[in-house]
């Protein structure tokens, strides 16, 4: 009688919840971004000085915005902690309130921490890893009124929501600067003896075997041998983007065949702590890693987020329109190189990147050259990127214009995808 | 005896449910403290503010309210699944294994079928498909277990890494991008995505579950074959000695709940996720193994203890959000209340008195 009893209990309970949500609509509302009044483009250039122009005349709306953050990861990770800061950097200096929420899978957790930061008040969210991008695009549609932005991802100029917004930077060209740090380190080991030109081999622990990273070692690896032209890599992958017992081991493997430096495209500290352990000098990447690697760091390549963050809220805030695509520049300071460590770099390597860098800026040098790479033995003349991500996997626009593959031009994410000869990946 | 022992600890014989409610009641409270002073301690915050922040997390807002009910489905529907198989005193531990299995065969579905033949047959082929998956996944240790009584703690937890491999591998498959993350499937076609009631996405599953939970109910306590499988649990050999075939029970037992693990993998990817990845599961399989133990394998109390889990779990993701705090934290505080928890069953079940007072009860009792 008593467990009928409960079972009847249970059930008037059930229906009573229903009952009692069923008449509100599980919609919140959103402050909308106030109505954006003259020049609706964008300014894709804006600068953090610009930011602060506005901050000013925008004190008052900027005081009723509030901005999330969704983090793959925590502080652990270099990518995520490069991220973290530049948010709180972003945030503080222009007096917006934010919340973070770090460790956050790609998958629905995304879907639902984008919603629970609608919940409590956010009228712009910002992503920080690929996968999450499918989950924005979610909680974009059923939050018409919050914008949405995602670093690295590929779909918001063909998904052409009003709300929801991809960046990334020319990160490309800070990957070729490191190389040439790298390509002088090289070249000043040969001298000294301790290996002979044709010995000259890079290691690269890569995360996943797509195009982000693929273009990223790959400009790296064009930057080393623009100085050192007998220079080879060989690449492994993780499969995954922050597992440090499988990115020491990695890197450990790297050296033991051969590699007399190693550079990484993967989020812990396990190479440069590797690196630091058997004294290989070590290229980082996502911020400087010499408190850790004080004799083996020589310098590191950044995305610098804290213009863009601004940049959006700002315009957020201003209820302007958002571009899809936000690129990030050398020019505009969203691609960064950290200090360089003399202790571990080749002599002069800081005057190098200087004119490098203003070659690159000034476009005598480009850093996918089709004069500079074969492809199975021959050169690049035509190859049709997939920028377009329709889910189809084809590729639809020529990118290969002017000698050069024209990277992130077409849309803000890397397109670079190619094996080029001189890159071994070493994986079964 | 030792002299030197302060405490005598005995079994209890009965306790009135009321008094074994009490003391849960208490092991919450004191919970609640302990939680409550580590966050003020290390945050510096109001510890009324820190319950206000708890019941923030699940009762916040309409939405909130609504995550809270799906999330304490899903967990039901896994702690209804391996429920069975714990009052035969088969320790499944594989309900995750299970769960994901069910949820990478209803994924395989809605990204081979979808567009290939009718919604609702590519739903009916789901359903079919998640629940011989998780099926499967736990006939395999329960054949092993009947026939050569090999362990199936160590077996159902190691299938669990099979599962997350297999799952790991099917996303390399599927994201040709390369990256491993298979990200919505169908998002523009909708196909095998569950249908929303009423506009209320997560309504459907908590329906399917609330009927689940009553027929659990009902198998386990009305039918010939929940009997059956209870006696097997108190003694296999008194079940042989009623012409109860033990190896079949043990067989049909798993069917059952890796089926219903299956279900909650398929509740998963096609009613909510409508994706699949390794945390898809997102540990509940183990959880449920608290759910199910605490509410004493009954499935009506279940629906308490798995709204408890899912309360504690959404309010300390809500501390972790609100005080800024990595999200690490707020696992230590659901560590800390199922401490008390689990720890409270143990005054239940014992009574502690001290030496010297025990000698007394002795002296009456005897």
């Amino acid at each position: 009688m008593k467990k009928v009893l409960a079972i009847i209990l249970a059930l008037v309970m059930t229906i009573a919840l229903f009952a009692g949500c069923g008449e509100k609509a599980a919609e919140v509302t959103i402050p909308a971004p106030v109505a954006a009044e003259g020049d609706p483009e964008f300014e894709n250039d804006s600068t953090a000085a610009d930011a602060a122009a506005a901050k000013t005349e925008l004190a008052d709306v900027l005081a009723k915005v509030k901005v999330g953050f969704i983090f793959l990861h925590d502080e652990n990770s270099t990518y995520d902690k490069n991220f973290i800061d530049a948010a709180k950097e972003a945030c503080e200096g222009l007096g917006v309130q934010y919340v973070l929420r770090a460790n956050i899978p790609e998958g629905q957790e995304c879907y639902n921490a984008a919603a629970e930061l609608v919940d409590d008040g956010c009228n712009i969210i910002f992503g920080d890893s690929f996968g999450h991008e499918d989950f924005l695009i979610q909680a974009a549609r059923k939050f018409p009124n919050v914008q949405f932005c995602h670093a690295t991802g590929t779909k918001a100029h063909t998904e052409k929501l009003a709300n929801f917004h991809n960046a990334f930077a020319d990160i490309y060209m800070g990957r070729y600067l490191a190389g040439v740090a790298a390509g002088l380190k090289l070249n000043q080991l040969i001298e000294e003896g301790k290996f002979s030109a044709d010995e000259a081999k890079i290691g690269y622990v890569g995360a996943y075997p797509y195009a982000e990273v693929k273009s990223g070692y790959t400009s790296f690896f064009l930057g080393a041998r623009s100085i050192c032209p007998t220079a080879t890599m060989e690449v492994t992958f993780t499969n995954s983007w922050y597992d440090e017992a499988l990115e020491k081991e990695a890197a450990n493997t790297l050296i033991q065949r051969g590699c007399k430096l190693i550079s990484q495209h993967a989020d812990s500290m396990g190479a440069p702590t590797a690196c630091e352990n058997a004294g290989i000098p070590n290229v980082s990447y996502n911020g400087s890693t010499v408190a850790a690697c004080p004799n083996t760091f020589i310098v590191s390549s950044r995305i610098n987020w804290v213009a863009f963050f601004q940049t959006m809220i700002v315009n957020t805030a201003a209820g302007k329109r958002l571009a899809a695509d936000w690129t990030g520049t050398l020019q505009n300071g969203a691609v960064e190189l950290t200090e360089v460590n003399e202790q571990a770099a080749a002599p002069g390597t800081q005057a190098k990147i200087d004119e490098v860098k203003a070659a690159l800026i000034a476009g005598t040098v480009k850093v996918f050259d089709t004069d500079t790479f074969t492809v199975n033995g021959e050169k690049l003349t035509s190859f049709a990127a997939d920028i377009h991500d329709f889910g189809d996997f084809v590729g639809e626009t020529e990118v290969v214009k002017n000698g050069e593959f024209e990277e992130s031009v077409y849309r803000s994410a890397p397109a670079f995808s190619l094996d080029i000869d001189g890159i071994t990946i070493i994986d079964g | 005896m030792n002299g030197s022992s302060r405490f005598h600890i005995s079994k209890r014989a009965t306790i009135p449910w009321y008094f074994a409610w009490a003391i849960r009641l208490g092991a919450v409270v004191l919970a609640m403290i302990v939680c409550a002073l580590v966050t003020t301690l290390l945050t510096g915050q109001n510890p009324l503010g820190v319950y206000a922040t708890i019941i923030e997390g699940s009762f916040g807002t309409v939405r909130k309210f609504w995550v809270l009910l799906q999330e304490m489905a899903i967990l039901l529907c896994v702690s209804l699944a391996v429920t069975p198989a714990f009052k035969m005193r088969f320790w499944n531990i594989g309900g995750e294994g299970q769960v994901l299995i069910g949820g990478l065969a209803t994924a395989a579905c809605m990204f081979y079928f979808g567009g290939k033949m009718p919604n609702a047959l590519l739903l009916l082929v789901m359903v079919i498909a998640s629940i011989v998956a998780g099926a499967l996944w736990a006939l395999i240790p329960a054949i092993f277990k009947a026939r050569w009584n090999t362990n199936e703690t160590l077996f159902t937890l190691m299938m669990n890494y099979v599962a997350i491999q297999l799952v790991s591998f099917f996303c390399n498959i599927w994201d040709r991008k390369g990256s491993g993350v298979v990200g919505i499937i169908n998002p523009n076609t909708r196909a095998g995505w569950f249908p929303e009631i009423g506009g209320q996405e997560y309504l459907l599953n908590i329906l399917i579950v609330a009927v689940l939970t009553v027929a659990v109910y009902v198998y386990l306590r009305w039918s010939k074959q929940g009997y059956e499988l209870s006696v097997v649990g108190e003694s296999e050999r008194t079940a042989r000695y009623v012409g109860i075939k033990v190896e079949k029970v043990i067989l049909r037992t798993l069917l059952i709940s890796g089926a219903l693990c299956g279900v909650a993998g398929l509740l998963l990817v096609g009613g909510t996720d409508h994706t699949i990845s390794t945390t898809t599961a997102g540990g509940r399989g183990f959880t449920a193994v608290m759910v199910s133990w605490l509410a004493k394998f009954n499935p009506i109390f279940m629906v308490l203890t798995s709204f408890l889990l899912a309360f504690l779990s959404r309010g300390s993701s809500q501390i972790a959000q609100n005080f800024g705090l990595n999200h690490a934290f707020g696992d230590i505080l659901t560590g800390i209340i199922l401490f008390f928890i689990i720890g409270s069953e143990f005054f239940i079940n014992y009574r502690i008195g001290s030496a010297t007072g025990k000698e007394k009860e002795d002296g009456t009792h005897a």
